[in-house]
């Protein structure tokens, strides 16, 4: 970011050697924009995988990122749901971006990208198709277990019992939603909520969800660099 | 009280001094149990609300499987000991202390290589019902009495029915004790254990009180190991002897501008058991972040029931105090409890342990957090975790969990 505006990002695999793919993932940056190392950046991480970036100057959780991003985003947000590939949260925010609270998913797999990734695999489907499929469905099975394991048995008793597809992926992105949306309501809601995360692009997840909440659900394109984005507005903020 | 008057104390100076007198008196307190055999004295396992006193008086030596709990949980041996007990179809769903314990019992493993074998078992089921089962199971595993005092729950006070119940039960209590050592219960005995108890909670409550000061001169997770003695020995002298001794030290930490937590800047209230396999590692993150957890809920519920005792009287006044304590009072009153803990020690924070193993403390806990953010309006930090079984425990979720709380506390203070 340059100020206030947005110049550039990148996504890629973290990978097993973290380090690698932060100073490889930094250079592809600053060498596309012709930027120097030696030039004045304020550099910040976030992630699980945080503390790994030696050269950042702040070292910030993706809770309080992913708040200051989705303002950034979109100022009438106050409800952040982020469901990324191995935790869920939902954040309440200020009109500053600031967290107000938060809740984070207890040791479960299930309400995450996760739970996900392991069905679409189930079902012999990439995780774009999966989402697709699911709309199609008119009846969707529902998936009682709340472990990943377990549910993934059940899937595959659908699939022997001769449920349809779209009909088990239906119940696969409402039992996530269903996770999450109870969960979310630990904490306050209040409109405008934004979905951030990977779990964002899925778009039966978001449907699901705003059928809970009953209210219409904000997905920014750059949903998925909500955390990078707010990390690079905090690095440069006395927070 | 600025940044460089702390930084003038080195991690020596700051260490409390009485921790090994402490970790002495412990050592004595199980060697003694351990021998019991040789000395002829009669052992007894109690719960951890449990009547004492009564048990002192009768020279008996009371032993504490949950303070045990606490000890295998400290020495990260829970979860192989849980196993145990889940291989012995115990579920894993059970409360930890239970699990670590059976699973102790049977293969004489933990820190102390098992517990002495009781002689009776004393079961108030104040904190919990858990307690129940467990120790009917532990009764027929070692073939020895037990006695159950059945503390009514209060839902919205402490009634009359409920008073004569459980003095009826002290009396059955008096005589199964006098069955199971052959001898009479000396009264008069019973008066002077009875003043020594409750001057020993009193002393505790002081020790509690120095965290008042700014900053702290101890956390909570001191607490945490300096409460064994007013759980354990209760009615006994020593346990006097210590807490005068560690008050003292507080207080001249007070006088000198100690610190707990080098540079205090946010003082917070903790809820629920601790995590006890990872007392340092937790203090030390929030220490990191400048933040002291100067109180909390359970190191005080070993002193909250002075009020409804005569310390003149304590047989026939201790009926009260053992059922009205904070497990076993509803929810309104435990958040008001909360509440005047958080304007005593005036934190900035509250911090629940969401206590995977215990039930009465656990369950509730989003409604008092509701309840405390509407009256007092403070932020609240839920930790999902096990006080003993590691298994339930995820540190980097943990981490940062703490990290965003301490994000969002610091950016609403400044």
């Amino acid at each position: 970011m340059d100020g206030d505006t947005l110049i550039d990002k990148e996504v890629v695999f973290s990978g097993y050697n973290t380090v690698q793919t932060a100073g490889d993932i930094f250079q592809l940056i600053i060498t596309r924009n012709n930027i120097k190392e030696t030039d004045p950046l304020h550099i910040a991480a976030t992630g699980y995988g945080r503390k790994l970036v030696t050269f950042a100057g702040k070292i910030i959780t993706e809770i309080t990122c992913h708040a200051k991003g989705a303002c950034f985003l979109d100022n009438n947000i106050r409800t952040v749901v982020d469901i990324g590939g191995q935790d869920s949260k939902v954040i309440a925010l200020d009109d500053q971006g600031n967290v107000k609270d938060f809740i984070m998913n207890d040791k479960c797999a299930a309400g995450t990208g996760r739970f996900l990734e392991v069905m679409a695999r189930a079902l012999e489907v990439d995780l774009e198709t999966f989402a697709e499929i699911s709309l199609k469905s008119h009846n969707p099975v529902s998936i009682s277990s709340i472990c990943t394991v377990f549910a993934e048995s059940e899937v595959i008793s659908g699939i022997a019992r001769g449920n349809k597809r779209e009909d088990i992926a239906a119940g696969i992105h409402l039992s996530v939603a269903s996770r999450v949306h109870s969960m979310a309501n630990r904490v306050m809601i209040q409109p405008e909520i934004m979905m951030t995360g990977g779990v964002a692009k899925n778009k039966a997840v978001v449907g699901a969800l705003e059928k809970l909440f009953v209210k219409t659900i904000k997905v920014d394109e750059l949903a998925q660099y909500t955390g990078a984005i707010g990390a690079a507005i905090l690095a440069r903020s006395n927070q | 009280m600025s940044s460089t008057d702390n930084q003038k104390f080195s991690p020596e100076e700051r260490k409390i001094k009485a921790v090994k007198q402490m970790k002495d008196i412990m050592t004595t307190y199980y060697f003694e149990a351990k021998i019991a055999g040789f000395t002829g004295k009669k052992i007894a396992w109690i719960t951890s609300g449990g009547p004492v006193e009564p048990l002192i008086a009768m020279d008996i030596i009371p032993v504490y499987p949950e303070n045990h709990g606490a000890m295998i949980g400290a020495s990260k041996m829970g979860p192989e000991l849980c196993n145990i007990a889940e291989g012995m179809g115990y579920s894993a769903d059970l409360c930890s202390y239970a699990r670590a314990d059976i699973g102790c019992a049977k293969v004489n493993g933990g820190p102390i290589d098992g517990l002495p074998k009781p002689h009776m078992l004393i079961c108030c089921n104040n904190i919990c019902g858990t307690v129940l089962k467990w120790y009917e199971a532990q009764a027929r595993y070692f073939n020895v009495p037990l006695f159950i005092l059945d503390t009514p729950f209060c839902h919205d006070g402490y009634t009359p029915e409920i008073q004569t119940y459980v003095k009826k039960q002290i009396q059955e209590m008096i005589a199964f004790l006098e069955k199971v050592c052959n001898k009479k219960f000396d009264y008069d005995k019973m008066i002077e254990v009875g003043k020594l108890s409750i001057e020993g909670q009193r002393l505790w409550q002081a020790v509690l009180d120095t965290t008042m000061h700014k900053p702290a001169p101890m956390t909570a997770f001191d607490a945490f190991f300096h409460l064994a003695l007013i759980v354990t020995l209760r009615g006994k002298q020593l346990t006097i002897d210590y807490y005068k001794l560690l008050l003292a030290e507080m207080n001249g930490r007070v006088e000198k501008g100690i610190s707990a937590v080098p540079d205090e800047k946010y003082r917070l209230l903790w809820d629920n058991l601790p995590v006890w396999y990872r007392t340092k590692w937790m203090s030390d993150k929030f220490s990191e972040h400048q933040a002291c957890l100067v109180a909390d809920t359970y190191t005080s519920a070993w002193c909250t029931s002075i009020k409804y005792i005569d310390e003149n009287d304590f047989i026939n006044t201790m009926a009260e105090a053992y059922t009205r304590i904070y497990l076993n009072i509803s929810i309104r009153e435990m958040a008001d409890s909360i509440i005047s803990m958080i304007h005593k020690y005036d934190v900035d924070g509250f911090v629940m342990h969401s206590n995977r193993s215990c039930k009465p403390y656990s369950f509730g806990q989003y409604d008092i957090a509701r309840i405390i953010r509407e009256k007092t309006g403070i932020p609240i930090l839920i930790l999902d975790a096990d006080m003993v079984d590691e298994r339930y425990f995820s540190e980097s979720q943990i981490e940062n969990r703490i990290n965003a709380y301490m994000e969002m506390l610091k950016n609403k203070i400044s």
